[in-house]
């Protein structure tokens, strides 16, 4: 069995109450650091345990954190990335909703260390239940002396808030979220000046997705050296896999990082295999956004090494060959599905999700999903392939953000995976499936 | 759907409630509460933002109506047109894809007569697809106001159909409530 740092305790009844979750040994992590740690040895515990941000790029977190602005007069802040929008992700939504209060006390561990007074939780609008379920939350922690002014009686004070965002899948893009914090347009900034720097309200400003928050009081519990011990290579500590699309199991499991994929896939303690005993075709790994991969390399390497759970190992091969870990939003796909389907609506997704900013992404979202319809509704020629190709070639590195390279690589990987499929299409002047 | 002349106005819950949440900000930063008080604003208002409200929360917040207009039309769970009694709003987004959600689609639309991005002549249903709402391990998945219906099948959708029928369900309620 891996070791449970997020999910644990997650099955116990009532664990959203404060009392359940004290009970349990909640809170013994903000005990703990704020008593016996500076801020500066929090920040210090975080980077030795090799913790990268989980809400897609995987950015160590520690790093992160060091970035802060201490010079500057303003006040801080520390922004929980709530948006949960990537297609196939759906971890952050069960974690907030059944353990609010890990992540509260999350919050209240990276504010002490970063000399926050005020931090908010942006949570997209969709999950208005889970806000109130964290709301609730909030107000015991208050209740409690966690939250508020002279916390435990050491002098530091903290005030969390939770804000609902209003729909745009852009808004998980950390300078996009803190326009939207501010009430304005979600328009991603232009990096830099980074949020470190010059953040909400124009103040030095540190995001975090959920799950990485979420693991902050195990590891002042059991110490960096403890997290750093599970994992492989600069892959530590654990991650949770939302898996969904063809398996038999779907569901949200908490792995070690560096467990194989095909273990992954095919073991009962995890997906439990492909559903109705069908073929693998292809999986996404790691959220929409991530190149997708077919059967034979997302088990293997291109050297033929088995693939691991990894940043590393899933990105082994580059563009060519390999993908990344993402949000950790793995999509399964069995031999009845159609590839050219699947990306339609993940292009329909990015022209709808598009801010507009930048002519590459607004106008080549909107090309690509019109050609891979023209191709999936039998009208598309030989030449809508390269042309598709083409136009993500273009979309890529040139856009204020990266979602034009999510919006590309989808595209770009499938045309290079499974070519023969699109070609099919052309020819027959139909889905074949 | 309602007439527009009129000038809206909260009453002193709501009016409170807004106050609690302008005090989350800083000082002078009362803009930030733009987002949340829109979603209060919409299910005040039927289920969407008619000009005349949209014009009432920019007063509310002392910032210009042309700052709410541009924020209210770039997120997609604000309504700019008049809805249904009960919005259903389905995913199309690939896991949901994945699982059927055309079929669920579909269904909704043969019993209710009407295609995604309409209303039925009642008034009482309008249905939407949407993109991916963070559920794809019990796809395919609808929300309904802020509850999620996960995990359908025609069969659940006849079920919930009948039940939003009997009695005749309103998706917009304050959600703060
Ligand atoms: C288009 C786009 C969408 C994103 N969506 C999310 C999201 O929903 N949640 C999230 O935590 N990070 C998301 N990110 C990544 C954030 O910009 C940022 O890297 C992250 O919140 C940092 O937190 P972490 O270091 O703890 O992962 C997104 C990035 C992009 C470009
Ligand atoms: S890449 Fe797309 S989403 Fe990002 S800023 Fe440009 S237009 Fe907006
Ligand atoms: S794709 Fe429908 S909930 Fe994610």
């Amino acid at each position: 069995m891996a070791t449970k740092i997020l999910l644990n305790n997650i099955e116990v009844p009532g664990l959203a109450n404060f009392q359940v979750y004290r009970e349990l040994g909640g809170y013994a992590a903000v005990e703990k650091a704020i008593k016996t740690l500076t801020p500066d040895e929090l920040t210090d515990e975080v980077k030795k345990s090799g913790i990268r941000g989980r809400g897609g790029a995987g950015f160590p977190t520690g790093m992160k954190w060091g970035f802060i602005d201490k010079q500057s007069e303003k006040p801080r802040y520390l922004v929980c990335n709530y948006d949960e929008s990537e297609p196939g992700t759906f971890k952050d939504r069960h974690l907030g909703q059944f353990n609010p209060h890990l992540l509260i006390e999350g919050m209240i561990l990276g504010s002490y260390a970063l000399g926050v007074k005020d931090a908010y939780i942006y949570i997209r609008g969709e999950l208005f239940y889970v806000m109130k379920i964290i709301d609730k939350a909030i107000q015991e922690a208050y209740a409690n002396g966690f939250l508020g002014d002279n916390i435990l009686g050491t002098g530091y004070s903290l005030n969390l808030y939770c804000h609902p965002g209003g729909g745009a899948y852009i808004c998980g893009e950390e300078t996009a979220l803190l326009e939207s914090l501010e009430g304005k347009r979600g328009n991603p900034r232009i990096k830099p000046p980074f949020p470190a720097i010059v953040g909400l309200y124009g103040c030095p400003t540190v995001v975090n997705n959920v799950e990485t928050i979420a693991a902050l009081p195990w590891i002042v519990n059991n110490g960096s050296e403890a997290y750093a011990a599970i994992g492989v290579g600069n892959s530590k500590g654990t991650k949770l896999i939302s898996a969904c699309g063809h398996i038999n199991k779907p569901g949200i499991y908490e792995i070690e990082l560096g467990l194989p994929v095909e273990e992954f896939i095919y073991s009962d303690e995890y997906c439990g295999g492909i559903r109705n005993g069908n073929k693998l075709k292809a999986v996404v790994a790691g959220g929409s956004s991530v190149p997708i991969l077919p059967a034979e390399l997302i088990l293997k390497t291109a050297a033929g090494e088995p693939r691991l759970m990894s940043y590393e190992s899933l990105a082994d091969g580059g563009f060519k060959t390999g993908t990344m870990l993402g949000s950790g939003g793995f999509i399964v796909m069995d031999h009845t599905t159609c590839i050219v389907k699947n990306l339609l609506t993940f292009a329909r997704f990015y022209r709808h999700e598009s801010c507009g900013q930048c002519s590459p992404c607004r106008e080549g979202t909107s090309w690509m999903e019109k050609i891979l319809m023209r191709i999936e509704g039998g009208q598309g020629t030989m030449k809508d392939i390269d042309l598709l190709v083409n136009i993500a070639k273009h979309v890529e590195g040139n856009t204020i953000c990266p979602l034009g390279d999510a919006a590309s690589w989808p595209v770009a990987s499938a045309i290079l995976h499974f070519r023969e499929e699109f070609e099919e299409h052309v020819k027959l002047q139909k889905c074949p499936f | 759907m309602q007439e527009n002349n009129k000038v809206p106005e909260f009453n002193k819950e709501t009016l409170d409630l807004i106050a609690q949440l302008i005090k989350r900000y800083p000082e002078g930063r009362q803009k930030s509460a733009l987002l949340p008080v829109l979603h209060i604003a919409q299910a005040e208002n039927q289920g969407w933002l008619s000009p005349g409200m949209m014009d009432y929360v920019a007063s509310l917040l002392q910032i210009e109506p042309i700052e709410v207009y541009e924020v209210a039309s770039f997120y997609s769970i604000y309504n700019l047109k008049p809805v249904g009694n009960c919005v259903i709003e389905v995913c199309q987004t690939g896991p949901c894809w994945l699982k059927g959600a055309e079929n669920i689609v579909a269904h909704f639309g043969s019993r209710l007569g009407i295609k995604p991005g309409e209303t039925t002549a009642d008034g009482k249903f309008t249905l939407k697809t949407v993109e991916c709402l963070a559920a794809c391990g019990t796809a395919p998945v609808i929300q309904v106001g802020t509850e999620y219906h996960e995990n359908l099948t025609t069969e659940k959708v006849d079920q919930l159909l009948d039940q939003w029928k009997a009695e005749n369900k309103i998706s917009h309620k304050n959600p703060y409530l």
